[in-house]
């Protein structure tokens, strides 16, 4: 071990209190750090992933403009054989094709406005999360069959096996209009869903809508959220250029906007907890050097250049720094892989965990960024507020040092 | 060739209404290989040239020169690295660093030099034996006395060969037997190894070890003597 390594880490344990009360400091916050990133970063992934697995999809191919005008005359032609295709080119993804259409959905006692989906009964389950969330009955196969949300089912006071009269305009804007059987009733969990869809065969929807063989998106899901951004940029490469593929930050802007505002808020709380561990090491680099200003006098007086004395203070920084890293990473660590295991319920979060559809126990994961991203944070913070009291070893002048008690 | 060369140096402190006239014009010459003991009651300016001789202290006015190189007009890290080639300090209160052991404190300086860890864990060895501090190389200096503190210290002055020794004061914390015997290191050192020593004290055992007597008094030199 160099010299000045060793001198780095034999100052350090002059004042042994001081030394652990600074890295206990920053190895609270790095634990603090690595159990709540963790947990949000997890919350996020199932944020995401609940929310499109339930119904758009991480991708979405379309016809240009109907992600801003929605318009049911904007639609991709001959759409089965087109999702037909994409699967064939790519097996490990998702896939299926969807029309859409608003229709007045009336039992016989009430109406509701709706929007009616048409989907590729084989394929859908792959696509959307909905049709594993039949509670009653079945998803639909064939023919004039249709299953509607929980809410909407207690709305219109149907249930399984009742007739629903659908009224709307078809593609070509002539009444649109079919009596169909509820075959299956869902319950997502998201209120929004669960009031305000129903869906139906594609082949009916083509039909009922006159549709020509037409339909308005082709839903696509990656094998992981972490893996969108490729599969983008090889399906895009294969579409034709007529039609538009859009991911999951274009389909749900509010999704992103939220996890970025929360991002936003959650990373201030951590800039004040950095902080604070920074005014800790601070005050340690302050009264480290004000107490050696004698022994810095003399070490200038030996011919050693005050920019590597203020090297030596930042060293022993550094050093408590690589302490705080390696327990707090080890012990958060541990601490979230406890509540991975075990789970953790996060008090005040219902209405979130209802909007996003989220489990009410989290089981918070670990990845390399999650663990080393805090800690390291701290760690250049604690560097960068060591920055001052090594500068001040500029100003020093030998006599003067020396002269200090 | 002159070791150190000092021209008209002046340096004045302010203390409270007063000026202290620490040097005052002050004008000396000391040849390399020379043993010069600067003698002056306390606040006599003998401190302050010491300081000023090794770039401690910046003179207000005046030039000095150490090895035929200018130095009052140096920065701090040229005068840094100046003291670290050319000059060793020994002082009175040893200043060593407490928590690296004696071999340690010796390396230490060689380490900023460059000099690799074979060379310079040897050399300090060698040097610390050469100072009679053989099988103490690995106490800490608080496991020492004053005199084999002080030893260790001159160790560190030495130990890369300075073409100048400045020395402050270098026994007023040891006995008169460890003075005796730091004083006799000092001379066999200058004999052997050709290094000039300069050294502030108002002790007279230890000038009657100089080659060389510059008295001072309120910062002027009153007397210069050659000494056998």
């Amino acid at each position: 071990m160099e010299i000045t390594l060793r001198l780095a880490w034999r100052n350090l344990w002059r004042q042994p209190r001081r030394t652990w009360l600074t890295i206990g400091a920053m190895v609270f916050s790095n634990v603090l750090l690595v159990f709540m990133i963790s947990l949000q970063f997890s919350v996020y992934d199932l944020m995401i992933n609940n929310s499109l697995r339930a119904f758009s999809g991480h991708m979405q191919v379309q016809a240009p403009g109907y992600i801003d005008d929605g318009s049911m005359r904007q639609t991709v032609a001959e759409i089965v054989p087109l999702a037909s295709e994409l699967r064939s080119d790519f097996p490990d993804v998702d896939i299926a094709a969807r029309a859409t259409g608003f229709v007045l959905a009336s039992s016989e006692q009430r109406s509701y406005g709706i929007a009616v989906y048409g989907v590729e009964p084989a394929f859908e389950p792959g696509a959307s999360s909905i049709p594993g969330l039949v509670t009653d009955g079945r998803f639909v196969e064939s023919g004039d069959e249709v299953i509607i949300g929980v809410v909407l089912a207690r709305n219109l006071r149907v249930s399984v096996g009742d007739e629903l009269t659908m009224l709307g305009s078809g593609r070509d804007g002539s009444f649109a209009a079919a009596v169909l059987t509820i075959v299956g009733i869902f319950d997502s969990g998201i209120p929004d869903l669960d009031r305000s869809i129903a869906e139906i065969p594609l082949a009916t929807f083509q039909d009922v809508f006159y549709m020509r063989g037409s339909g308005h998106h082709i839903a696509i899901n990656a094998p992981s959220i972490d893996a969108v951004a490729d599969y983008q940029q090889r399906i895009g490469a294969v579409l034709p250029d007529d039609l538009e593929l859009h991911d999951w930050t274009a389909l749900q802007p509010g999704l992103k906007q939220a996890i970025t505002a929360d991002i936003g808020s959650s990373f201030f709380a951590y800039a004040i907890l950095v902080i604070l561990v920074a005014f800790s090491v601070l005050n340690t680099g302050l009264m480290s050097v004000l107490e050696r200003t004698r022994e810095f006098g003399i070490l200038m007086a030996l011919g050693i250049a005050p920019g590597r004395l203020g090297r030596l203070v930042l060293l022993e920084t550094a050093l408590m720094g690589v302490i705080g890293i390696l327990l707090g990473a080890f012990l958060g660590g541990l601490l979230t892989g406890y509540f991975g295991a075990t789970g953790f319920v996060m008090p005040g979060m219902e209405e979130m965990a209802v909007r996003f559809n989220l489990p009410a126990r989290l089981y918070p994961g670990i990845s390399v960024a999650t663990l080393f991203a805090g800690p390291i944070v701290v760690f250049l913070v604690s560097i960068l507020a060591t920055l001052y009291p090594a500068f001040r070893l500029n100003r020093l002048q030998p006599v003067e040092a020396m002269r200090a008690a | 060739m002159s070791a150190v060369r000092c021209i008209d140096v002046c340096k004045t402190y302010r203390q409270g209404d007063e000026d202290i006239h620490a040097l005052d014009h002050v004008s000396i010459e000391i040849q390399n290989g020379g043993f010069v003991c600067l003698s002056a009651p306390s606040g006599g300016g003998k401190t302050t040239l010491l300081n000023a001789i090794g770039g401690l202290d910046v003179p207000d006015s005046g030039e000095i020169y150490i090895d035929e190189q200018r130095i009052d007009n140096l920065s701090k890290g040229e005068l840094a690295a100046l003291r670290l080639s050319k000059i060793g300090f020994v002082f009175q209160a040893f200043n060593l660093i407490p928590v690296l052991s004696a071999r340690e404190n010796v390396e230490f300086v060689m380490q900023v030099q460059g000099v690799d860890a074979d060379k310079r864990r040897s050399l300090a060895m060698s040097i610390l034996d050469e100072v009679g501090l053989a099988g103490m190389e690995e106490r800490r200096p608080a496991e020492m006395s004053g005199g084999q503190q002080q030893r260790v210290a001159v160790a560190r002055a030495i130990v890369s060969r300075p073409a100048l020794v400045l020395a402050d004061e270098p026994t007023a914390n040891l006995d008169s037997k460890t003075s005796d015997e730091l004083m006799e290191l000092f001379t066999e050192l200058n004999m052997n190894h050709g290094t000039t020593f300069v050294i502030a004290t108002h002790d007279r055992r230890v000038m009657s070890y100089a080659k060389r007597l510059i008295k001072m008094l309120d910062g002027r030199i009153v007397d210069d003597i050659a000494q056998s």
